[in-house]
């Protein structure tokens, strides 16, 4: 099994559930929880989270800011 | 509260040192007002970005407009003032000449810069004031309830078009962006998009640029962004990206228009 390089952390409760994220992601890290927020709105998390390689790109088409980013320090976000 | 369901592997990766992104903190903890999956949010953070790691949050002054984005001061931790409608051009003029050392900008809408701003907006490229224009266009009055834009597609479906928009009728989509790039006050003209993570890094260096070449006092900078309006256009977020990639970038393509003083397109 491959080895997560990468994580996001989702702000639940700012999430609007736009799925903007999904579209954005390259390894299909992200899904919609069934629950929702305060709000009412389902929420983006990881479904598969050791294929996240840290590369940001959910992040940065977030209009909402909500998801921040780790990746380990040696990986590569190929 | 932030929280992810977690295994040991992930437990590991997070962890403040190998934090790579998280959000500018020029964001006031207020929540965005704008419709999930909307551009003009992703726009604005971008912007706070390139204003937090320039290092420019105590001299930069924005004018917000009238439209879905006349609170974003209440979102954003810099100096804003809010015009009338379509006056924010004007207004931003006004601020860059009482205090010429500050990075100034105006955030406006389609229906405020390129409808009833017409005026003020091409007066100002023209004079070639020493500011930024951030031109959000998606060819609708979001604001008011998805009403006609000059910006607005042949055949577009608005909520004052309910037949589409016919050209014989209501004129033709309006290519400000085009039009001001004409005019020698203007330095640097781009379009860009931020559906896309290609889309919003590239943004981000327009806009770098831009506050770099106002510093050396080149002249007026304009950045259109070509966004979606979901509720406008009645689509889901992600649908309403595919449908401006379909629909809106071909009339109006992305790239620079003019660099350093000449059209390039
Ligand atoms: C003088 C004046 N006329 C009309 C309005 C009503 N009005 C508010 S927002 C708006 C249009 C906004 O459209 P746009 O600039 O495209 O912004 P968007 O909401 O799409 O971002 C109009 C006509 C107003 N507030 N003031
Ligand atoms: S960081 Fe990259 S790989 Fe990980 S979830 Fe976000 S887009 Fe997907
Ligand atoms: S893009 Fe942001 S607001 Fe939209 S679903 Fe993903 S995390 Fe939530
Ligand atoms: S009405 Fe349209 S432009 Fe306004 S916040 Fe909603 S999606 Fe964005
Ligand atoms: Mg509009």
């Amino acid at each position: 099994m491959s080895k997560a390089k990468g994580a996001i952390v989702v702000d639940k409760e700012k999430c609007k559930g736009c799925e903007v994220c999904i579209t954005a992601c390259p390894h299909q890290v992200i899904g919609m929880t069934s629950t929702v927020n305060a709000k009412g709105y389902r929420v983006a998390s990881m479904v598969l989270p050791e294929a996240c390689t840290g590369c940001t790109n959910c992040a940065l088409v977030c209009p909402d800011g909500v998801i921040s980013v780790y990746r380990l320090k040696a990986a590569s976000v190929a | 509260m932030e929280s992810i369901d977690v295994s040991m592997d992930i437990n590991e990766i997070i962890k403040p040192e190998n934090l790579v992104y998280k959000k500018s903190s020029l964001f006031e903890e207020k929540p965005f007002s704008y419709c999930p999956g909307c551009g003009h949010g992703t726009i604005q953070r971008t912007l706070m970005e390139v204003v937090e790691e320039m290092g420019i949050t105590e001299d930069v002054v924005g004018v917000a407009p009238v439209g879905c984005s006349v609170t974003m001061y209440e979102f954003l931790d810099i100096d804003m003032l809010q015009a009338p409608h379509g006056r924010a051009a004007a207004a931003a003029t006004g601020l860059k000449r009482v205090l010429p050392d500050k990075y100034v900008f105006s955030y406006q809408g389609d229906g405020d810069f390129a409808a009833i701003g017409t005026g003020e907006s091409i007066h100002t490229c023209n004079r070639g004031e020493n500011i930024l224009v951030i031109f959000v266009n998606n060819g609708i009055y979001g604001m008011t309830g998805g009403q006609m834009a000059p910006t607005s597609l042949i055949n577009m479906k608005t909520s004052t078009t309910p037949y589409g928009r016919k050209q014989e009728q209501m004129g033709s989509p309006l290519k400000i962006t085009e039009l001001i790039a004409q005019l020698p006050g203007t330095y640097y003209v781009s379009r860009h998009a931020v559906h896309t993570p290609a889309g919003v890094r590239k943004l981000k260096k327009a806009i770098i640029k831009s506050f770099e070449l106002q510093k050396e006092n080149k002249g007026l900078c304009f950045i259109e962004v070509v966004s979606n309006c979901n509720s406008g256009w009645k689509m889901t977020p992600v649908k309403s990206n595919q449908w401006m990639e379909e629909n809106m970038f071909p009339f109006y393509p992305l790239g620079d228009i003019k660099v350093d003083g000449k059209l390039v397109k």
